[in-house]
């Protein structure tokens, strides 16, 4: 019904791409119209040029995990204001504002879940809020899902997306790279797989802790990844970035990325490689699930 | 060095200063004695700067850390070690001016040292990159540690970084993976590492060499997720916004042993680390040795599992 009343407004697409929430959305990256339950479908992938949209902590949880294994932990965890930070904006006014707009309290979503019936701590950031960036609650939901990964004997898998750290928690956003940095040397020391997934975009503070210290490390096509950001580095060094730059295929072709797997592929992939790296029988028994 | 360079709180001592130079020259000239004179203007002198110095601000403070004449890793080292013996590269790909690498004796301990190393003029700081490291300066730095541990050597870090370069060649040889790589090996290295921060510690680019298990810091150091600058950019909207988002980061020393990231604060002498180079060369001396004469006496997997939990503590969160 809608479909043929949209049709019917006669809009032109020029008038179209003013209107992103709508039923038809602009694709960020080639510009083409595309119908919004179609993008749904396809899991918010550009059909036209295979461009990742951004998407919530909630709707990767739904397709990478198995239906109904999700148990989210640590939800308790939200953020005070311990600089007493202001901008233009009070920071306990702007975590109040985001925390009412979305149906979620920080940028990270933690807990328990099973992909393809292999058990995983699991983390999954949303750029939505504050730009997916990190403060001492993101710190501590990660640092708890690395413990408990640890705890359980269980593999962690992280999907990232973020700006970086969280700058109105100044000192204490820059020591959650430490913190989570740390507690991954205890991961690893354990002999746990960690697969870490980068999304569009993830950057600076995180990229360069535990976003980059995955064994495996995945990246969603066409994803902006990096240090510094490229406005950053345009400045610097004055001079006009190339084609491609800080893109995931840059990243995979410089070494840093073993592999750049499209939406649709993600829950399969991150299967395969656990089934290689994580065997259960080998570790202490698994805990997760069971004795509970 | 720059010959001159004064910062504009600084004015009123460099004044006096000169006052009480010109005073030396007319009484050596015209045979005077001007002694006790001399003395009060001194006296005056050193009430000033501690006056001054007492009461400035975060950015302030800033200016003092970034000062041309400020002594620098290598400044230092001259200073409070012996038989430094440098080593360079990453094994890799190249050496990293920016970072200073070596072993060296302090006191009577043997250690290896790591060092951010600025210049003090326009072309020793093109040829230090200004202190800003590239990921190969990160994977030197890891090396010179790797050895720490294998020897035995406990590991001296100075940090003085405006930040990690952002570059071209910095993204294509993986800045972020060099950066995040050290935090975790730094995390369990299993040696004592004593981190001095000697003037900027500007995010990632500080951090990337800045795990460890003490965490020292001159009293006119900065120490921060980004740079005032940068916060006044993009949550302030405004450049000129630098000392109040100084203010609102809380970068300071004193601020920062409040808020538990740093253990002690070096002290400087009056009128900062430049006004006397040698002073505050002797307090690092003394804060270093005594660090790692307490941290060597710890069996090293309580080190390894206090270090752990030092870094598990941090965040300020509430749980509802």
């Amino acid at each position: 019904m809608i479909w043929f009343k949209k049709r019917n407004s006669k809009l032109t697409s020029q008038q179209l791409k003013d209107i992103p929430e709508g039923l038809w959305i602009k694709c960020d990256s080639c510009g083409e119209i595309i119908y919004k339950k179609k993008l749904d479908r396809n899991l918010w992938v550009c059909p036209n040029c295979n461009f990742h949209f951004k998407v919530t902590s909630n709707y990767y949880l739904r397709i990478v995990l198995d239906e109904g294994t999700f148990e989210i932990f640590d939800e308790n965890i939200r953020s005070t204001d311990p600089m007493k930070f202001k901008d233009r904006k009070k920071y306990s006014d702007r975590i109040k504002a985001y925390s009412n707009k979305l149906s979620i309290t920080e940028a990270v979503v933690v807990g328990l879940g099973k992909i393809d019936n292999i058990p995983v701590s699991i983390g999954v950031m949303d750029f939505r809020f504050i730009g997916g960036s990190m403060g001492s609650v993101v710190g501590e939901r990660v640092a708890r899902a690395i413990e408990r990964a640890i705890d359980k004997c269980i593999p962690l898998v992280i999907i990232s997306a973020s700006g970086g750290a969280r700058m109105q928690e100044s000192i204490l956003s820059l020591m959650q790279m430490a913190k989570t940095g740390a507690l991954l040397s205890k991961l690893d020391d354990a002999g746990l797989p960690y697969i870490s997934v980068l999304t569009n975009p993830t950057t600076a503070g995180v990229m360069a802790s535990y976003a980059s210290l995955g064994d495996i490390i995945i990246a969603e096509p066409k994803a902006l990844l990096g240090f510094a950001g490229p406005r950053v580095i345009q400045q610097t060094i004055g001079e006009e970035l190339p084609p491609g730059f800080q893109s995931s295929e840059f990243f995979r072709e410089h070494g840093f990325v073993d592999k750049i797997v499209s939406r649709a592929e993600l829950r399969r992939t991150i299967a395969q490689v656990l089934r290689y790296l994580y065997r259960p029988a080998d570790t202490i028994k698994s805990k997760i699930f069971d004795n509970e | 060095m720059p010959p001159e360079f004064t910062l504009h709180f600084e004015r009123p001592i460099v004044e006096l200063q000169k006052k009480i130079e010109e005073m030396k020259v007319i009484a050596s000239r015209d045979g005077v004695n001007l002694n006790s004179e001399i003395l009060s203007l001194e006296n005056r002198l050193n009430k000033l700067k501690v006056d001054i110095y007492k009461n400035l601000s975060r950015w302030e403070r800033v200016q003092v850390a970034r000062h041309p004449r400020r002594p620098n890793t290598l400044d230092f080292l001259n200073r409070i070690s012996s038989n430094f013996i440098e080593i360079h590269g990453d094994r890799n790909y190249r050496d990293d001016p920016a970072v200073v690498t070596g072993f060296a004796s302090i006191g009577k301990h043997k250690v290896v040292v790591v060092g951010q190393q600025k210049g003090h003029d326009a072309n020793e700081n093109i040829k230090r990159n200004f202190g800003m490291m590239h990921p190969e300066g990160y994977r030197k730095a890891l090396r010179a540690m790797k050895l720490s541990e294998k020897f035995r050597l406990p590991v001296v870090i100075l940090i003085d970084t405006p930040g990690a370069y952002p570059g071209i060649g910095a993204e294509e040889r993986g800045q972020a993976e060099a950066i995040a790589r050290n935090i975790r090996e730094m995390s369990r290295l299993k040696t004592p590492i004593v981190i001095s921060i000697i003037g900027e510690g500007a995010s990632g680019g500080a951090l990337g060499i800045g795990v460890g298990d003490v965490i020292l810091m001159f009293e006119n150091a900065w120490f921060s997720v980004i740079s005032p600058e940068g916060c006044a950019a993009i949550l302030f909207r405004d450049k000129t916004a630098a000392p109040q988002s100084a203010e609102a980061l809380k970068i300071n020393a004193y601020d920062l042993l409040e808020l538990g990231v740093i253990d002690e604060i070096i002290p400087e002498p009056p009128g900062g680390a430049h006004s006397d180079c040698i002073i505050a060369a002797k307090n690092l001396k003394t804060a270093i040795t005594q660090k790692i004469e307490e941290l060597i006496a710890i069996p090293l997997d309580e080190l390894l599992r206090l270090r752990i939990e030092k870094y598990r503590r941090m965040g300020v969160f509430k749980e509802v």
